[in-house]
Parts: structure tokens; sequence; C-alpha cells
């Protein structure tokens, strides 16, 4: 007879048989097989030191923190969409958000605009009329969208660095940096998106990795101990995401110069 | 489902939401739990916490209190994990090796102040836990949710395979694989690699 198969005895472990095979079967072959009773301890010893992987804590306040993490996102019934707007923009994110919104609608209608004009111009002599040759409008967007995403990256960069600078002690107030995370995470959302929809990965994927830590940011309480706030900034550290926001924000100032120098090429 | 839970789950269903925030405030920890063995990071759960309660919050109405409101979001967190999981970028680590250094290197938590004083111990623990970690992100979605699901939460194979849209056979393979890589990734740190099997024979039978 051949001996048990792995599966075999993961699928007792765990209470589960299969292929025909009961538990009892499978317990009378242990008891007389030195073999298989010596793989099914390992497998315990195994599925023991699996259990020793330790889950963090959260404090006693947890469930008022999330929720008031969600209950501005909650979709009462009473409540009119634009009354849940407004109490879920403080004054200054909706600033920001506007100050984006503002951008990403510029670089859509700009480029749409020019789209419609372009046909009108002449075919044959495009050197003739050099303020619509010099208006393409991709190039016009891909600017525009450029000019906004530098920016956010410089300023992420910015607040990252600061934070991971704090002068630590016991403890180590981060409200601000939190407060700054939270308008950075509502603008990169915003960014991501359009870069996901104007078919740019590379920028997408970058502020994808951004938001995270953004977000564990902007969720960490006001005040951490000296042990969290270590914890963070070695996540961060670990992360690169500082290096390559900078890397990926020299990049993109890059990309914009080149595209005013190849507009003024063509004006 | 618990008294006190069936009541704020009605009062819920109503849009009450100080009722609501009852339930969140008492589920939060071990949601959050469930939430962090899945994903196997704290940003990506604490995302998913959140998430599942808004999906709750939204769907609450059409919750039949069949079972209890913490099996019910505790599944509504699976589905979150694993479309997340989905999304997620496999851990690609050159070997379990250098997977198993990164991970006890990074992520990982503060040892406790009295291990301090067993330096072998600390270290031989620091290099299980970076090992687990590493073994869990090689693992697929789906592998990772199933087992997951048996080990940690002892749920049935028919209530993972439910959840994950698996028939039992299937379900049963995906813990099976889950179980069989952790095995591989420990087996220099915990007892010896398996043996092969199903080839030869013993007197014991079966």
């Amino acid at each position: 007879m051949n001996h048990l198969t792995e599966e075999q005895l993961v699928l007792y472990h765990y209470g589960d048989t299969g292929d025909g095979v009961d538990a009892a079967s499978i317990e009378e072959h242990l008891h007389l097989c030195g073999l298989c009773q010596a793989d099914f301890d390992d497998l315990r010893h195994t599925l023991q030191a699996v259990d020793s992987l330790p889950v963090p804590d959260r404090p006693d306040n947890y469930g008022s923190e999330v929720w008031a993490r969600i209950q501005p996102s909650l979709d009462g019934d009473a409540e009119t969409w634009w009354g849940r707007l407004q109490s879920s923009l403080t004054p200054r994110r909706l600033v920001l958000a506007g100050g984006v919104a503002v951008l990403v609608v510029a670089a859509f209608v700009g480029g749409s605009v020019l789209s419609r004009r372009q046909p009108t111009a002449p075919v044959a002599a495009p050197a003739a009329n050099p303020q619509t040759a010099s208006a393409d409008p991709e190039q016009v967007r891909e600017r525009i969208l450029l000019v906004a995403v530098g920016d956010h990256l410089e300023r992420s960069q910015m607040a990252l660095v600061e934070l991971v600078n704090s002068p630590s002690g016991a403890t180590v107030d981060i409200s601000d940096e939190r407060e700054r995370a939270r308008d950075l995470v509502t603008e990169n959302r915003l960014y991501r998106q359009t870069a996901l929809t104007t078919g740019e990965p590379g920028v997408a994927s970058v502020l994808d990795d951004l938001e995270r830590v953004l977000v564990e940011v902007a969720n960490s309480p006001s005040t951490l101990t000296a042990a969290e706030f270590s914890t963070v900034r070695k996540r961060i550290e670990q992360q690169g995401i500082i290096f390559k926001v900078r890397v990926f924000g020299d990049r993109v100032r890059e990309r914009e110069t080149r595209s005013v120098v190849n507009a003024g090429v063509r004006g | 489902m618990d008294a006190n839970d069936a009541h704020d789950v009605t009062l819920a269903q109503a849009r009450d939401e100080s009722a609501f925030r009852r339930l969140v405030e008492r589920h939060s920890r071990g949601v959050f739990q469930l939430a962090f063995r899945l994903t196997g990071n704290e940003p990506d759960a604490e995302d998913v916490v959140q998430e599942a309660f808004l999906k709750a919050y939204k769907e609450l109405r059409c919750f039949e209190a069949r079972s209890s409101f913490r099996t019910w979001v505790h599944r509504i967190t699976v589905n979150c994990a694993y479309d997340l999981l989905r999304q997620r970028p496999r851990h690609k680590a050159e070997s379990l090796d250098a997977a198993a250094d990164e991970g006890a290197q990074g992520g990982g938590i503060e040892p406790e102040a009295d291990d301090t004083s067993r330096p072998d111990r600390l270290a031989f623990g620091v290099e299980i836990e970076g090992r687990v970690r590493a073994a869990l992100d090689l693992l697929t979605p789906t592998e990772r949710t199933a087992f997951v699901l048996r080990h940690f939460e002892g749920r049935s194979l028919e209530e993972i395979g439910e959840t994950l849209g698996l028939r039992t056979g299937a379900t049963k393979h995906s813990i099976f694989r889950g179980v069989q890589k952790m095995r591989r990734a420990l087996a220099p740190v915990v007892g010896r690699p398996a043996s092969v099997r199903g080839q030869a024979s013993c007197s014991a039978g079966l």
C-alpha cells in the first residue's frame, strides 16, 4: 500500500478528507506507519510556525478611528449629494480639489477645443500658421497635466522628506504632516485617475505607490510613539518612495521642458 | 446573532447612523485582524477595513440575518481583500531566502522587549517570521485567501468555496497548494523537507 499523500495529510490536519479515504483509515495508517507519522508531525510543526506570525495590535479606540474615517463617506438617504460633498470636504480641501479639477478640465477642454479647430487649418502650409501648428491639442493636454503632476510630486516629496526628518522624542506630533497627507491624497486620486484615462500607466503606477504611503500617513494617529514613528519612517525608507518620487518628478519636469521646447521649435 | 448586533442591525437598516457606528466599533478589530492576515500589510489592511464597512453600510438593507453580522461583514472583508490581492502585483522574490531576508527586515512587528535577552531565539523567530511572510506573498490570491480562511479562520471548505466561487475540489487544492508552499519555504528552519510521497510502499496499508 502507498504512503499517505501530502494532500491527504493536509486535509486530515484540517479535519477534511477526500478521495474516498475517511479520517479513521488515515488515523490508523498514521498509527502504524512511522514515516507518515513523522511527515505529519513535520506538517504540524510548520503550521504551528505559521501561527507565530503576529498581527499588529490595534488600540481600544480603533473602532472609533475607523468610524471617523468612514462616517463622511456614508451614503445617507436623507442627505443630498451636495450635502455629502460639503460635509466630506473641508474648505482647504475644497480649494485644493477645485484647483486640481480646474487643471484637469482645462487639459481636456483645451485639447478638445483645439481638436475641433485643427481640421480648419491649412493642411498644406502649416508653417504659415505657426499658432495653430504649435497648439497641438495632445501637447496642450500633456503640458497641463505634466505641470500639475510635477508640482504635486514635488509637494509630496517635500511632505515625506519633512516627515521622515521630524525630530523624534518620546512622542512625535505629526498632525501637520497628516493633514498635508490628507490633502495630497485627494489630489493624488484625481491625478492618478486622469493619468489612467489619458493613457499614462507609468505616471499612474508611481501615483498609486505614492497614494499608499500618503494614505498610511493620513490615517495615522496625530501623535506617534517613538517606536510607531520609527516603523512609519522605516517603511517609507524601505519602499524607496521618496527616491522614486524624486526621480519620477525629475523625469516629468524633463518631459515638460521638452514639450515646451518642441512647441517653441514648431512655433 | 448576538442580541446587541441584532438590535443595532435593525436600527442601522433604517439608516440610524449611531447604530451602525456601534457595529463598526464592535467589529473593527476583528475585521482588521482578518484583513491584515489576508493582505499582509497594515496600509492595505486599513484600506480593506474602510472599504468593507462602507460596503456593509450600502448593502445593509440586503442583510437578512441568516448569518451573524460578524460572519457577514467578514465575508465582505474577504471579498474586498481578495479584489485588492488580485490587483496587486505579486511579490517576485529571486529566491525564498532573499524574500525571507526582505520579510525579516521590513514590515515586521517590533519584537517584545523581554525577547531581547535571548538573541539566538529572537533571530530565529525573526527568520521564521520573515519566511512566513515571504511564503504568503508567493501564494496566488486564491491560495492565500483559501489558506487564511481555513487555517486562521477555521472556515469550512463549502464556505470558502462559496466565497471564492470554487468547487469543493478546487478549494481543497488551493488550500493544499498554500500549505505546500509554506512547507517548502519553512523547510530550512522548521522540520525537514517533505519526503517523496506516493511512490514508496509501506506495510501499514490504507
